[in-house]
């Protein structure tokens, strides 16, 4: 099935220079509807409020970290099909683990490319 | 002990210490204990009595030169100086990079825009410099969570520093009276070391009108 570009996708991380760069990295990808939030409890409100197609967030945020966010999008049978990236500078196999335990769908470790972040989209969301 | 059992004063700090162990001890307190301890040995000593005197007096010995040498380190001017400048640098460095980065990503935005227009083999060498430029962007992602790694190591350094200082309050204004800070005179020449000092804060530094301003006022 082809991606639907026009898909909402959320981005969520408390440094606003990475938000910028995943939103241009996104748009060079030709992804059109881009939203962002600065950590995990307004990226949920977001959610919850919205139909996105996509989520790539951060890890380490206050007061809601990326990994909490992720749990809460699990535990929520609306939100628990989403695919869920995380991006993060967090490359420790314990939490690459405890992401994976609590559903995540693909990890992208800090600092990345384009040419990483395409190949992480194309595995959770198909060829586009 | 030649005077028998230890006096009743003593024994009730020592039940107090005994009681609050987690309470940080002051040195001040220590060496009161000690002192005490060698006030009770008196009357005619035995060589044990003595042995333990002596161990006793250069206990306290030792504990008085730790004081003096940990009090002229001066705790305070690192908590109070020291510490707060290195944090304050390190914010400024966390704020100029996403300045430049930011700067930076605008200035690849206006290459995108203007890319519209074009068409060939520039588009796709323009597409793939602003992609690499964003990607390079993400340093200032990383350099800012160590920076804030290394802001709460100092924070932590900050706590225990304060300890020490509350430790020592008394020893500490007693070193400071005796050494006067030095008056700076008004027309005192600065020497070379004293005009190195790295870049201003943002909110202390003169800006290039400033600056222009000044050297006009010599013409």
């Amino acid at each position: 099935m082809a991606v639907d570009m026009n898909m909402n996708v959320l981005i969520v991380d408390d440094y606003k220079t990475m938000l910028r760069i995943i939103r241009n990295l996104l748009r060079q990808l030709n992804f059109v509807n881009i939203d962002d939030a600065t950590d995990g409890s307004i990226a949920l409100q977001k959610l919850r409020q919205g139909s996105f197609g996509l989520v790539i967030s951060d890890w380490n945020m206050e007061p809601m970290t990326g990994i909490q966010l992720l749990r809460e999008v699990r535990a929520d049978e609306k939100l628990r099909p989403i695919p869920f990236i995380m991006v993060t500078a967090e490359s420790k196999s314990e939490n690459v683990i405890a992401a994976k335990e609590a559903g995540v769908s693909n990890y992208i470790v800090k600092p990345f490319n384009a040419e990483t972040l395409k190949s992480k989209l194309v595995s959770v969301l198909g060829d586009f | 002990m030649a005077s028998g059992d230890v006096d009743a004063e003593l024994g009730a700090k020592l039940r107090e210490l005994r009681e609050n162990p987690e309470e940080m001890i002051r040195m001040g307190e220590v060496a009161g204990v000690v002192e005490s301890l060698m006030a009770t040995l008196k009357g005619d000593l035995s060589s044990a009595d003595l042995k333990i005197y002596t161990e006793l007096e250069s206990l306290a010995k030792y504990i008085e030169a730790a004081k003096k040498e940990i009090v002229a380190l001066r705790p305070d001017e690192v908590r109070d100086e020291y510490l707060p400048t290195a944090t304050d640098e390190l914010d400024a460095i966390v704020e100029a990079t996403a300045e430049a980065t930011n700067t930076i990503m605008d200035a690849a935005e206006a290459v995108e825009s203007v890319m519209k227009h074009l068409e060939g083999e520039d588009v796709d060498v323009l597409g793939e410099a602003t992609t690499k430029i964003y990607e390079a962007c993400g340093f200032q992602d990383i350099t800012g969570q160590r920076i804030t790694k290394v802001i709460k190591a100092l924070k932590y350094i900050e706590e225990k520093v304060d300890a020490l200082v509350d430790a020592f309050g008394a020893e500490i204004e007693n070193i400071k009276k005796d050494q006067p800070q030095e008056e700076v005179q008004k027309d005192a020449k600065l020497s070379d070391e004293d005009l190195l000092s790295g870049p201003q804060q943002k909110e202390k530094a003169k800006n290039q009108e400033e600056i222009d301003a000044l050297l006009a006022s010599f013409d």
